[in-house]
């Protein structure tokens, strides 16, 4: 059969679907991941015990198990408790939350990296605790974890290929119906790979314009 | 001098760290306007006083008090909290290493915590920016962060900072030490010149000729306690104690090593 591109073309409509489909997901998730991962890093920094050992129960059981399963569980799972969330939402939240634990460990470093005296320096001047973390420590801690995030928002981006298993028509999964219709595997998952390929420079650039940004304010 | 009431007294203060005795037992009296320098070897307790006196680090015992108010009050943790910040409100302190809010401009620097705490609109704030940045005379820098900055601006901003809350009393806690030699000069003048405004102050310094020039009293501290204090010129020309002199020496010899 050969490499024949010309198959592409009239399938591209689908295939873009799906690559929006594919950007859609990563950024609601990403940015899920990212409140999700600061809410649950302040939690298990600062929050009384009856809050932080739950939080961090749960933050472990998302990171000893499979994204994989965890997003067949959200999905298929829950509704047998009368839990119905539409695929996207269940894709959005598996991954969100996932990935929100593994930014909440690289938050908390950078928040207890911050200096000791950028503390002291809010708190003389009669800011609280909590003012003090939120518009001082916070705030740093956060810029000076962005290339991690940012290294945690790219492979969000590539693992955004298994809500395709719970039915969400992203690159994946639109790619796989063009191949159901063609029978050119290796045609449509190399368009695929080349639309993953551009989200993810994209992406980068983003990131890149962001850390070019905050350079000034270390 | 001697009946006014006490602005910043603090009563049998001790500071232990386990076994560690820092401070053993010090009282000391600051009236309104007065300028306490207090100078000593490193290890002293010199800053651990220092900084008891805003209750950032809290004695083992005794009282700090700011006018009529008990700094270091005894109070569940959460009336203790609204206590404290609004005491520090009063307290200005100025810090070796500066710390500036890196991701904050100079202007917000110095305008966020009055924004917060006073509920001062944003053109109050600008304004209040300005003032004080004039007075330590860095109105070109405002919009700058604090990584543009030299070390001398980024400690004249950090005092500016402070005086923006309007304290009562300033704490300097060896404000000079972390600046290059050339830049030490234009912290020492914006510190003059809030003597000169009669700003209660109290220096923990290591420059003895600075501290001559702008202190009322100076206090020599060793091992956890006052060992001598007085007014400048008895203190530093005719010192009574064996360790005073001694430290005085010390100092007078690395001086002259020191090229003019």
């Amino acid at each position: 059969m050969g490499l024949d591109l010309t198959v592409v073309p009239p399938f591209a409509g689908l295939i873009l679907q799906g690559a929006l489909w594919t950007i859609a997901i990563t950024a609601s998730a990403g940015v899920l991941s990212f409140f999700g991962g600061i809410g649950f890093a302040i939690c298990a920094l600062y929050a009384p015990a009856i809050i932080r050992y739950p939080i961090k129960a749960f933050a472990w059981l998302f990171m000893t198990t499979p994204l994989l399963l965890q997003l067949f569980l959200i999905y298929f799972g829950l509704v047998q408790i009368g839990i119905d969330i539409p695929a996207f939402f269940a894709g959005m939240i598996g991954l969100g939350l996932h990935f929100a634990v593994y930014n909440s460990d690289i938050i908390q470093t950078g928040i207890l990296a911050i200096d000791k005296g950028q503390h002291e320096a809010g708190r003389t001047l009669g800011l609280s605790r909590g003012q003090t973390l939120r518009k001082i420590v916070i705030p740093q801690a956060v810029r000076d974890v962005v290339p991690p995030i940012g290294n945690n928002m790219i492979a969000l981006l590539k693992d955004s290929a298994l809500v395709s298993v719970i039915g969400v028509v992203e690159l994946v999964h639109a790619s796989q119906l063009a191949i159901s219709e063609t029978f050119r595997p290796f045609e449509f998952y190399l368009a695929a790979a080349a639309c993953y390929y551009v989200v993810n420079l994209l992406l980068e650039f983003t990131l890149h314009r962001i850390e070019r940004r905050i350079a000034l304010t270390r | 001098m001697t009946d006014a009431k006490p602005f910043v007294e603090i009563r049998q203060a001790r500071k232990c760290y386990g076994d560690l005795e820092v401070l053993k037992n010090i009282s000391l009296k600051v009236n309104k306007g007065q300028i306490i320098a207090i100078i000593g070897p490193s290890g002293s307790g010199k800053s651990t006083l220092l900084r008891a006196i805003n209750d950032l680090d809290p004695l083992t015992d005794g009282e700090v008090w700011l006018e009529d108010t008990q700094v270091n009050k005894k109070l569940p943790h959460k009336q203790y909290e609204n206590h404290i910040n609004k005491v520090r409100q009063n307290i200005g302190m100025v810090f070796q290493h500066f710390n500036l809010f890196p991701h904050l401009s100079v202007r917000e620097n110095i305008t966020l915590a009055p924004k917060m705490l006073k509920g001062i609109s944003d053109a109050e704030a600008d304004r209040l920016a300005e003032e004080q940045l004039e007075h330590v005379g860095l109105s070109d820098r405002i919009d700058y962060y604090p990584s543009q900055l030299s070390g001398g601006q980024k400690q004249r901003v950090a005092i500016a900072r402070a005086l923006a809350m309007q304290p009562k009393v300033m704490l300097f806690d060896e404000a000079t030490s972390a600046l290059d030699p050339e830049l030490v000069e234009e912290v020492n003048l914006v510190m003059k010149r809030l003597a000169e405004e009669h700003m209660t102050m109290i220096i923990v310094t290591h420059e003895m000729a600075f501290a001559e020039s702008v202190a009322d009293r100076i206090l020599f501290m060793d091992g956890g306690v006052v060992v001598e204090e007085g007014p400048p010129e008895q203190l530093f020309r005719a010192p009574k104690h064996e360790r005073t002199k001694e430290f005085l020496a010390k100092h007078l010899r690395a001086n002259a090593l020191a090229p003019a």
